[in-house]
C-alpha cells in the first residue's frame, strides 16, 4: 500500500493514465498528490497554509521528487521568505492526520502586492510538474488566474470566499490549538485590570454572527455548517485602518503602525462626550468618556499642533474598531445573534482592537453579546481552500 | 451653533386688511350705488421671524434685539447649541435677560416636528443628475413616527414616536467633525466648505479599493458590483506614493457618508421605520453629502428606507428653542404658514450653479410664517388624504408649463401693479409700495426660474400664494376690493331678473340654464389675462356676453348628462359643500341660484368662500353681505339661511386655488349661522344694518364648529368645485368619497391647449366614488 502510493504521488499523471489504468478503476481510496496547500489571495494578504507529511519513509523520502523536496525544505526550514514572506510559526498545528497522512500544518503570508513574483518563482520551481492541484480563494484568485495560468502554466481551482472561511473555522475550532482552545472571549472587558483571556468552547457554535476583518469587513450570519449568508459589510477595515496611518504618520508597516498605535493617546485627537458636556450627557444615557466625534478635536489647529503620530495612529485604530464594533452589534441584534466571532488579519497581534471590541460589545449590549476570537485570526479562508483539496473528486 | 447664529423671534406685525361693512341704511342712501363699504383697517397679527448670520454678526444681533425688545415682559432668552454655552454671558450683559439653555437634541425634534407639520413642503428627497434634483414630499396627516439622524461633529440617531416620546437610539462617532477633522489632517485644507469642494471634484477611486481591485475583471461571484469600495483608502496603504487632496477628501466623504447610511439603515431596520429624516452641518443643503448619504441609504436598505431631508433643517434648533419658551402659549394649538415674502428660500444645489445665492444663503437667509386664525384640517370627505396632492401640475418637474406660468406672471405684474394702486386712490404712497411690490415678486420670479424649488414644489397656487403674500407685505391686502364692490352691486340688481328667466323655465331646461349661469359666472376672473383685458377695455360685458363665450356642449370635459340623470333618478341629496369662486356675477348670478335650486330639492348648502381675500375671489366677509341683500330679495334663501339649511363658512384660506388638506378646523372656526349673527349684533334692528366684524367673529368662532365638522355633521353628499383656480389648478384630480362635481371655464389658451381645448373651453366634471 504504501508503494502504491508513493508510485501514485510519484507518477500519477494525466499522461500515465494509460500506463496504470488500474488506479483509477480501481475502488481504492483516491490518493492525493504532494504538496497540500490552500491558498487565500486577499485584498492585501496572501495567507497560505502548507501541510508537512511527517509520516514519511525513507523510501519516500528516496523517491521524492527534487522540486518537491526542495519545496518542503524551504518551508519548513524557513521562518521568513524573500522580504515579505512570513511563516507565524507560533500558528503552526503539529500532528494532525488527514488523508491518512500524518503532519503539520504550516501558515504562512506574504503581501499580495508580492503575488506576481511568487507566480514567478513557481515558474521557475517548475511547480507545474508537481501536478498538484492549487486551491485558492479570496479575489485574488479571479485576478491572478490567468498569470498562474500564462507564467506559471498553473490550473487554480477557485473556490469561494465564504464556503473556505466557514468550513476553515470550523475545522480548525474542531482539531483544536495543539491541544489548547482556538476559541477565546476575554472575561471583564470592561475593568482593564481584571480582564483576561480565556478559552471558550465552541462546540456548539451555531447561530453566529461571524465578522471578517481584513482589508474590508465582510459580516455573515451562520446558522450550521451548510447554512450561512452575508448579511452586509462594511469598507472601514484593516485595509483604511492602515491606509490612513500611511496617510497620517507616514508608516509602512501594518506592525509599525500598530506599534504607533499602541503608544499614541487617542482623546487628543477625538471629541469626547465629556469635552462637549463637561461630563455625560445624562438626555440620552451617554458617558463622559465615550467619543462624540471621531478626528472631532482635529478641526481646531490648536489641538492639530499638539498630537503626534502616535496618537494619530491610536485614534484611526480606535475610529475603526468602535467602528466595526457598532455595526457588527447591531448586525446581531436585527438577526438576534449573541455570539459574534471576529476573524481576520486586522486582529494580528492586535490586542487593543480585540479588547476594545470585547469591551464596546459588552458595554452597549449591556452584557447581551459577547465577542469570540480565533487563535489563526487571518488564515481560515487558506484552510478552507485546503480542506477543498483534500476533499475533492 | 459652532459657526451660524439662529434666531427666532415671535413678533406681532400691524398690517393693513380690507374689512366690508354694510351701510347704515337707517333713513338715508338706500339707493346706494354698491352693496357696501369698504374700510381698511389695521390688524395685528402673530408671525414667527427666523434669521441666520454668521456668529461675528453676533454682538450686532444683539442690539438688535435690543432696539427691538419691546414687550417688556419677555426675561428669559431660551437658547440651544453650543454658542449656547459661548455666547451667555455676552447675552445675557447685552440683553440684561437670563439665558436659559435648553437640550440641543429636545429642541431639535420639537422644531423638526414643527416644521414637518406646518409646511407643506418641506421634506425632500434628493435624487441625484435629475432635474429637479429635489423631490418634494406631499404632507402625510401622521408625521410619526420616524428617524432623525442629526449629522454634527458626531451622529446622533434619535426615534421620534410623538410630539413629546423620542428617544436616542444610538449614534456615531464617525461623522461631520470627522470629515472636517481628518479631511484638515489629511489636506490641509482647513473650511469644511472647502473641503466639500475639493471632495465634490475627487476620484475615490484612486485612493480607496474596489471590488475590482481585489477581484480582478471577474468579479461577480460574490454578487458585488466591482465598483463596490472593498476598503476605503486601501489603496493609500503605502508609504511611497502621492495622492491628490481632491481625491483623498472625495474617499473620505464616501466612507462617513456610507457608514452613516449604514448605521442608520440597520437601526431603521431594527425599529421597523421607513423614514429618515437627516440633519446637522454635515448635511446643510450640501447637495454634495446628500447625494452621498441617499445613495448609502439606497443601497444598504435596497430602496426600502428613504432619506428625506428638510428646507429648514438650520432652523430646527431655534425654532425648537423658541418653543420652549412660548410653552404657555402653546404655540402648537395654531396653525402656522409659510410667508413666502419673507423667507429666503432654499438654495441653489450646486454652488457653482449660483454661486452670488450660495454666498449669501450661507450668512443671511430668513424664514417667516404667519400665523393663521384657524387650526386647519384636513377635508374629511378626502378619499385618501395620504395620498392627495392639490396640485394639478408640477412646475418643478414640467419645465415647460414652468416656463409659460413664470412668464405668465411676469406680464401679468404690470396689472395687479396698477390694480393695487387703484384699490387705495386716498393713500399717497400707494405708487411708492406698489413698485416695491412689484420688484418684490418680479425676484421671486426670478429666484424661481433659477431654482423652481426654492419654496418646495413649485405650483400654480403657489407662484398665486407668493403673489398675494408680496401684496400683504406692501400693505395692499385687498386690491381687488373696489371692484368686487362695484360688480357685487351691479350683480345684486340683476339677480331678481335672473331668478324670474329661471322659474318660467321647465325643470330640464333650468337645470342647463343654471349650469351654463354658474359656467358664465365663472368667467368673471380678474385673475386671467384674457378677461382682464375683456373687462377693462368693455364695461358693458355682462352675463349674457359671458354665456355667449361660453363653449357649446359637448365640453371638454362633458358629463353632464350624467349629472341630469341623477338629478332626475337619484333622491335628492342630504348636502351639498360649494367652494365658491368669484365675486359679482360669479357667485351672485351663478352661485346663488344653483344653491336656490338645491335648497328646493331639499338638500342642505354649505357655501365656503375664502378667509382672505384673493384676487376677485368672494370673501366670506362678503359672501355675508351679499347673502343678506339676496335673502332680503328671495325667500327661499331667506328661509333657508334662518332655518341654517344653509351654512356661510370660511375656508381657512386666502388663496385662488384650495388645499383640501387646510381647510378650518373644528375648534376653531366658523358658520356663521344666520340666527347666530342676529345674536352677535341685537340691537341691530335693520337687516342691513349690522356689522361683520370679523375681529368679533374670531372669539365668537371658537365656540362654532368648523368646516370640517360641518361637513361630517351635516353628512355631506356631494361636493361642488368652482373655479380654475380650484378645481383645474388644483384638485382635478382629487379623488373623493362623495360625489363631486368639479366646473371650471379655461380662461388661458395655453391651458387650454394643453387640455386639448380653446380658449372659454368648458369643464364639467362629475365623478362618483367607486363602491
Amino acid at each position: 500500500m504504501t508503494l502504491l502510493y508513493n508510485l501514485t504521488s510519484l507518477f500519477c499523471r494525466k499522461e500515465d493514465y494509460n500506463i496504470y489504468p488500474f488506479f483509477f478503476l480501481s475502488p481504492l481510496p483516491r490518493i492525493l498528490v504532494f504538496p497540500w496547500f490552500g491558498l487565500d489571495i486577499g485584498g492585501t494578504l496572501v495567507k497560505l497554509v502548507y501541510f508537512e507529511p511527517k509520516d514519511i519513509t525513507a523510501e519516500e523520502e528516496e523517491e521524492e521528487v527534487e522540486n518537491l523536496k526542495s519545496i518542503r525544505k524551504y518551508l519548513t526550514l524557513n521562518v521568513a521568505y524573500g522580504s515579505t514572506g512570513i511563516r507565524d510559526v507560533h500558528l503552526e498545528l503539529k500532528d494532525l492526520t488527514l488523508c491518512g497522512r500524518k503532519g503539520n500544518l504550516h501558515f504562512i503570508r506574504f503581501p499580495t502586492h508580492d503575488m506576481p513574483a511568487f507566480i514567478q518563482m513557481g515558474s521557475e520551481k517548475n511547480f507545474s510538474s508537481l501536478h498538484t492541484t492549487l486551491c485558492a480563494t479570496g479575489g485574488g484568485a479571479y485576478k491572478f488566474e490567468q498569470d498562474f495560468r500564462t507564467v506559471g502554466d498553473l490550473q487554480l481551482r477557485k473556490l469561494d470566499e465564504l464556503d473556505c472561511l466557514i468550513k476553515g473555522v470550523l475545522y480548525i475550532d474542531s482539531v483544536g490549538f495543539n491541544g489548547r482552545s482556538e476559541c477565546y472571549y476575554f472575561e471583564n472587558p470592561t475593568d482593564s485590570e481584571k480582564c483576561q483571556k480565556l478559552p471558550f468552547n465552541l462546540e456548539n457554535p451555531y447561530p453566529l454572527l461571524l465578522v471578517n476583518i481584513g482589508s474590508g469587513v465582510s459580516i455573515l450570519t451562520v446558522y450550521s455548517k451548510d447554512n450561512y449568508k452575508r448579511v452586509t459589510g462594511t469598507s472601514l477595515g484593516g485595509g483604511t485602518f492602515f491606509g490612513l496611518c500611511c496617510l497620517l504618520t507616514g508608516c509602512s508597516t501594518f506592525e509599525e503602525a500598530l506599534e504607533m498605535a499602541s503608544l499614541g493617546d487617542s482623546t487628543k485627537v477625538d471629541k469626547l462626550v465629556r469635552d462637549i458636556y463637561g461630563g455625560d450627557y445624562e438626555r440620552f444615557g451617554l458617558p463622559g468618556w465615550a467619543v462624540a466625534s471621531s478626528f472631532g478635536n482635529m478641526v481646531s489647529k490648536e489641538k492639530r499642533e499638539s498630537v503626534s503620530k502616535e496618537d494619530l495612529a491610536r485614534a484611526t485604530l480606535i475610529t475603526i474598531t468602535n467602528n466595526i464594533g457598532s455595526i457588527a452589534r447591531m448586525c446581531a441584534l436585527n438577526e438576534n445573534i449573541n455570539r459574534v466571532v471576529f476573524v481576520g488579519n486586522f486582529l494580528r497581534i492586535n490586542t487593543i482592537s480585540m479588547k476594545l471590541l470585547a469591551y464596546a460589545l459588552d458595554y452597549w449590549s449591556k452584557g447581551q453579546l459577547k465577542a469570540l476570537f480565533l487563535e489563526h485570526e487571518g488564515y481560515f479562508g487558506a484552510v478552507g481552500a485546503f480542506l477543498e483539496l483534500l476533499s475533492s473528486p | 451653533g459652532g459657526s451660524l447664529t439662529k434666531l427666532a423671534y415671535y413678533s406681532t406685525v400691524q398690517h393693513k386688511v380690507a374689512r366690508v361693512r354694510s351701510f347704515d341704511y337707517s333713513g338715508k342712501d338706500v339707493e346706494h350705488e354698491s352693496p357696501y363699504e369698504i374700510t381698511v383697517q389695521e390688524e395685528i397679527t402673530a408671525r414667527l421671524h427666523f434669521i441666520k448670520f454668521e456668529n461675528t454678526y453676533i454682538e450686532t444681533c444683539l442690539d438688535f434685539i435690543k432696539d427691538h425688545l419691546v414687550n417688556t415682559e419677555t426675561q428669559v432668552l431660551k437658547a440651544t447649541g453650543g454658542g449656547a454655552y459661548k455666547f451667555k454671558d455676552l447675552i445675557e450683559k447685552k440683553l440684561g435677560l437670563k439665558v436659559d439653555k435648553e437640550d440641543v437634541m429636545t429642541c431639535l425634534i420639537k422644531g423638526c416636528n414643527f416644521v414637518l407639520k406646518n409646511i407643506p413642503h418641506e421634506a425632500f428627497a434628493y435624487q441625484k443628475d435629475s432635474d429637479p434634483e429635489f423631490r418634494f414630499q406631499t404632507n402625510h396627516p401622521n408625521i410619526f413616527p420616524y428617524l432623525l439622524v442629526n449629522i454634527g461633529s458626531g451622529v446622533s440617531i434619535v426615534k421620534v414616536e410623538t410630539e413629546d416620546k423620542f428617544e436616542w437610539i444610538g449614534g456615531s462617532s464617525i461623522g461631520g467633525g470627522t470629515f472636517w477633522g481628518l479631511g484638515t489632517l489629511l489636506t490641509k485644507t482647513k473650511k469644511f466648505d472647502e473641503l466639500l469642494q475639493l471632495a465634490s471634484k475627487g476620484q475615490h477611486t484612486n485612493v480607496d479599493m474596489l471590488v475590482k481591485d481585489v477581484y480582478g475583471g471577474a468579479y461577480h461571484t460574490l454578487g458585488l458590483s466591482g465598483n463596490l469600495i472593498a476598503s476605503s483608502f486601501g489603496k493609500s496603504a503605502t508609504a511611497d506614493k502621492e495622492f491628490s487632496k481632491d481625491d483623498m477628501a472625495k474617499s473620505l466623504l464616501h466612507m462617513i457618508s456610507n457608514d452613516i447610511g449604514q448605521l442608520a439603515c440597520l437601526y431603521a431596520k431594527l425599529h421597523n421605520l421607513h423614514k429618515i429624516y437627516f440633519g446637522g452641518f454635515f448635511i446643510r443643503g450640501h447637495p454634495v453629502t446628500m447625494r452621498t448619504i441617499t445613495f448609502s441609504i439606497n443601497f444598504f436598505s435596497k430602496g426600502e428606507v428613504q432619506a428625506l431631508f428638510l428646507r429648514h433643517e438650520g432652523y430646527l434648533g431655534a425654532i425648537g428653542a423658541f418653543l420652549k419658551g412660548a410653552e404657555q402659549d402653546n404655540p402648537n394649538q395654531y396653525s402656522w404658514g409659510e410667508n413666502y415674502a419673507g423667507s429666503s428660500g432654499l438654495m441653489s444645489t450646486s454652488p457653482d450653479f449660483c454661486p452670488m445665492q450660495r454666498a449669501r444663503s450661507g450668512t443671511f437667509d430668513m424664514f417667516e410664517m404667519d400665523r393663521l386664525e384657524r387650526p386647519l384640517v384636513n377635508l374629511p370627505l378626502l378619499k385618501d388624504p395620504t395620498t392627495y396632492i392639490p396640485d394639478t401640475v408640477d412646475l418643478t418637474d414640467d419645465a415647460m408649463a414652468r416656463k409659460y406660468w413664470l412668464t405668465c406672471f411676469e406680464e401679468a405684474l404690470d396689472g395687479v401693479v396698477k390694480r393695487a394702486i387703484a384699490s387705495q386712490p386716498d393713500s399717497t404712497d400707494a405708487a411708492e409700495r406698489a413698485e416695491k411690490f412689484r420688484q418684490k415678486y418680479w425676484n421671486k420670479l426670478q429666484t424661481l426660474r433659477q431654482q423652481p424649488f426654492a419654496y418646495g414644489t413649485l405650483t400654480v397656487r403657489s407662484l398665486l400664494d407668493t403673489r398675494e403674500h408680496c401684496l400683504n407685505e406692501f400693505n395692499f391686502p385687498d386690491p381687488y376690493s373696489k371692484v368686487k364692490q362695484k360688480e357685487n352691486g351691479i350683480a345684486l340688481k340683476c339677480f331678481p331678473s335672473v331668478i324670474e328667466s329661471l322659474d318660467s323655465l321647465g325643470w330640464e331646461e333650468r337645470q342647463f340654464a343654471l349650469v351654463k349661469g354658474l359656467l358664465a359666472g365663472n368667467v368673471f376672473d380678474w385673475g386671467a389675462k384674457a378677461v382682464s383685458e375683456v373687462l377693462e377695455s368693455e364695461p358693458q360685458f355682462g352675463f349674457e356676453e359671458a354665456k355667449e363665450k361660453l363653449q357649446e356642449r359637448p365640453w371638454l370635459e362633458d358629463s353632464y348628462s350624467e349629472w341630469i340623470q341623477r338629478l332626475k333618478e337619484g333622491p335628492p341629496h342630504k348636502c351639498a359643500l360649494i367652494f365658491a369662486d368669484n365675486s359679482g356675477i360669479d357667485i351672485i348670478l351663478g352661485v346663488f341660484p344653483f344653491v336656490r335650486e338645491l335648497l328646493c330639492r331639499g338638500t342642505e348648502v354649505i357655501l365656503a368662500c375664502n378667509s382672505g381675500p384673493a384676487l376677485n375671489d368672494v370673501t366670506y366677509s362678503e359672501s355675508l353681505i351679499v347673502a343678506e341683500w339676496i335673502a332680503a330679495m328671495d325667500p327661499i334663501i331667506q328661509s333657508a339661511l334662518t332655518e341654517e339649511r344653509l351654512l356661510l363658512v370660511q375656508t381657512g384660506s386666502s388663496s385662488p386655488c384650495l388645499d383640501l388638506r387646510f381647510c378650518t378646523s373644528r375648534t376653531n372656526s366658523s358658520p356663521c349661522s344666520w340666527t347666530e349673527k342676529r345674536r352677535l349684533s341685537p340691537k341691530i334692528q335693520s337687516l342691513f344694518r349690522f356689522l361683520l366684524p370679523s375681529a368679533n367673529l374670531k372669539y365668537k368662532n371658537r365656540l362654532d364648529k368648523g368646516l370640517a365638522l360641518l361637513v361630517r355633521e351635516r353628512k355631506t353628499d356631494l361636493v361642488i368645485i368652482e373655479g380654475m383656480g380650484r378645481a383645474i389648478h388644483t384638485n382635478y384630480y382629487a379623488a373623493l368619497k362623495c360625489e363631486s362635481l368639479k366646473l371650471a371655464v379655461i380662461k388661458n389658451s395655453w391651458l387650454a391647449d394643453r387640455l386639448g381645448g380653446k380658449i372659454f373651453s368648458v369643464i364639467f366634471k362629475y365623478e362618483v366614488p367607486c363602491k
